[in-house]
């Protein structure tokens, strides 16, 4: 029975532990400049030294037009390795264990987690996308599509923070969890369509890479941001569904189990 | 109605065998101490006691209410303070706090109320407003202790809350723990140290590879072994022979002999006594004593005694 008291303070606890994580910006500066700098150089350093090279055989579009959704891509999903790391750290530190013995949900310490992890993805997604237009991007598909893309990397950035919170959970070492991370983050990144075409790879690689998540989801963002048409957006909303439902039930086992 | 009541525990982690059907009354009010050395499964008692963790078998309540069925009943009337002092860097000593606070659902006020009241107790008014990365580690454990009392619990436990501290700290915090149940919480703290246990706590149980094995005040398990420890040093190690025999029936148990340091150390019942009659003992023999002094038994020689070896 979900009364209403017991509704508001689930909500508290989320948005106290929500508050909590992101005091870690505050308090220390240098960390959201540098975890922002990291990929705007990115976002440079793709565009300058690869846009050259790499001919879109998508039409007429300049390659920045090509890029900067698969960078946002790059974005939420290398962002959502502090959902981990985050995790870990906490569980190293005895604080997941002062958590578990308060009267709060078991679901609140991840919800808290994750919700923090959105909105620094959303500060930093904006930022990307200011510094795309400046290089020269332009949104082709109108207002709506365009909020509608930045709504749809959101989406997967917190649907893989949730894959990141499950993987944070049974590494448990702050700094294992990293390495751990980009074991499955560089391919499901760099064999997907999000900076060269997939029709360019070896076939074999071609069937992996044209239906995994982030070329599913960056041709969907692409769609939007630059056509603004909506193809591929169900198969990328599909996706989505399926990893939250799959990792949070995951993550919240996890966090259950931990002793 | 007992604050705390174990009925056959037990819980193991793979092959290995935690805790092993233990059974444990703590009546309410005052400070009970889990005494072992590392490993001997005190804090896997106390995760199962806070709901951190579930027995295999065996059942456990906790002012009355059973920490599996009941797990969120228990998490609202107790306190809980882990081995790592779980305080967050990033935030201040009052921040930490209030936020423990909210999650307690005591409210805005009312948890910045309390904080207040808890960093002047635990004289950290001076550096509420400093993060949690620039506190000492003796302010940090007394930061996470007050974390664990914020809401007045009625029983509160305490894992190690001395690890790692100087003396100083440690006196400190033993001086707070004492002023917490003042009002009549039950405490229940785990440590290594036997002296911390003697200085703080009624009623002490001692827990060794996952059984309880003994209980009592720390003068009843001092008796067990026999009041002091009596030990010396002869000048050459060719006398340690005569003087263990001249003086092997002043001793209430076997004599421990280590014939590198030339050192023969014994219980004794009564210390005084025995001290004056070892050095007639010595001197009649012609034996040279290069040192001699009377002590507290360690928790090392409480274990022998009672488990027939050392602890690790």
């Amino acid at each position: 029975m979900l009364d209403w008291n017991s509704l508001v303070n689930g909500i508290t606890d989320v948005l106290m532990l929500t508050s909590r994580n992101l005091k870690r910006y505050v308090r220390i500066p240098q960390l959201l400049v540098f975890s922002s700098i990291q990929p705007v150089m990115f976002l440079l350093l793709f565009n300058y030294v690869f846009g050259g090279a790499i001919r879109v055989s998508t039409g007429s579009h300049s390659y920045i037009e090509f890029l900067l959704p698969g960078i946002l891509m790059q974005v939420a999903m290398f962002g959502s390795t502090a959902t981990s790391v985050g995790l870990a750290d906490d569980l190293s530190k005895g604080m997941v264990d002062r958590f578990r013995s308060l009267p709060i949900a078991r679901s609140a310490v991840l919800a808290g987690r994750t919700t923090a992890d959105l909105l620094r993805n959303f500060f930093v997604v904006v930022l990307m996308v200011v510094v795309g237009m400046v290089l020269g991007f332009r949104f082709q598909g109108g207002f709506f599509h365009a909020l509608a893309a930045l709504a749809l990397v959101l989406l997967f950035a917190y649907s893989f923070s949730w894959i990141s919170a499950t993987i944070g959970l049974h590494v448990r070492d702050p700094e294992t969890v990293q390495i751990a991370s980009f074991i499955w983050i560089f391919p499901l990144v760099f064999a997907s369509g999000a900076f060269v075409p997939v029709a360019t790879m070896p076939s074999w690689l071609q069937d992996f890479a044209a239906n995994q998540p982030v070329t599913v989801t960056v041709d969907a963002l692409r769609s939007l941001m630059i056509s603004g048409q909506t193809y591929h957006v169900g198969r990328a909303l599909l996706w989505m569904a399926g990893i939250l439902v799959v990792f949070i039930f995951l993550a919240v086992r996890a966090y259950k189990r931990i002793s | 109605m007992d604050a705390i009541k174990v009925s056959g525990v037990s819980k193991s982690f793979g092959d290995v065998e935690a805790l092993k059907k233990v059974v444990l009354s703590i009546p309410q009010g005052g400070i009970y101490a889990l005494l072992g050395p590392n490993g001997a499964g005190k804090t896997t008692l106390i995760k199962i006691m806070t709901t951190l963790l579930k027995p295999d078998s065996g059942s456990v309540k906790v002012g009355g209410l059973d920490v599996v069925s009941q797990a969120v009943q228990v998490r609202k009337i107790i306190g809980f303070a882990g081995q790592f002092a779980a305080i967050d860097d990033h935030l201040t000593g009052r921040e930490n706090l209030e936020m423990v606070g909210r999650l307690y659902h005591l409210g805005r006020r009312k948890a910045r109320l309390r904080a207040d009241e808890i960093l002047r107790q635990l004289d950290l008014a001076g550096a509420a407003d400093r993060t949690g990365r620039t506190y000492s580690g003796g302010m940090r454990r007394r930061l996470d202790l007050g974390a664990s009392f914020i809401t007045s619990p009625s029983i509160l436990f305490l894992d190690e809350p001395t690890t790692g501290l100087d003396p100083r700290g440690r006196a400190d915090l033993w001086d707070v723990i004492r002023e917490l149940v003042v009002g009549g919480t039950t405490l229940l703290l785990t440590t290594q140290n036997l002296e911390e246990a003697e200085e703080l706590a009624k009623q002490i149980a001692i827990i060794d590879r996952g059984r309880l094995i003994a209980e009592g005040t720390a003068s009843e398990l001092k008796e067990r072994i026999g009041g002091s420890i009596l030990e010396f040093r002869v000048q050459s190690g060719e006398q340690l022979e005569r003087a263990r025999d001249a003086t092997r029936d002043l001793f209430s148990g076997n004599q421990a002999i280590d014939p590198q340091l030339g050192r023969i150390s014994g219980s004794v019942a009564s210390s005084t006594d025995a001290l004056a009659q070892l050095v007639r003992r010595l001197d009649a023999s012609g034996i040279n004593i290069a040192d001699i002094h009377l002590r507290r038994p360690t928790l090392n020689e409480v274990f022998l005694a009672l488990t027939g070896r050392e602890s690790e």
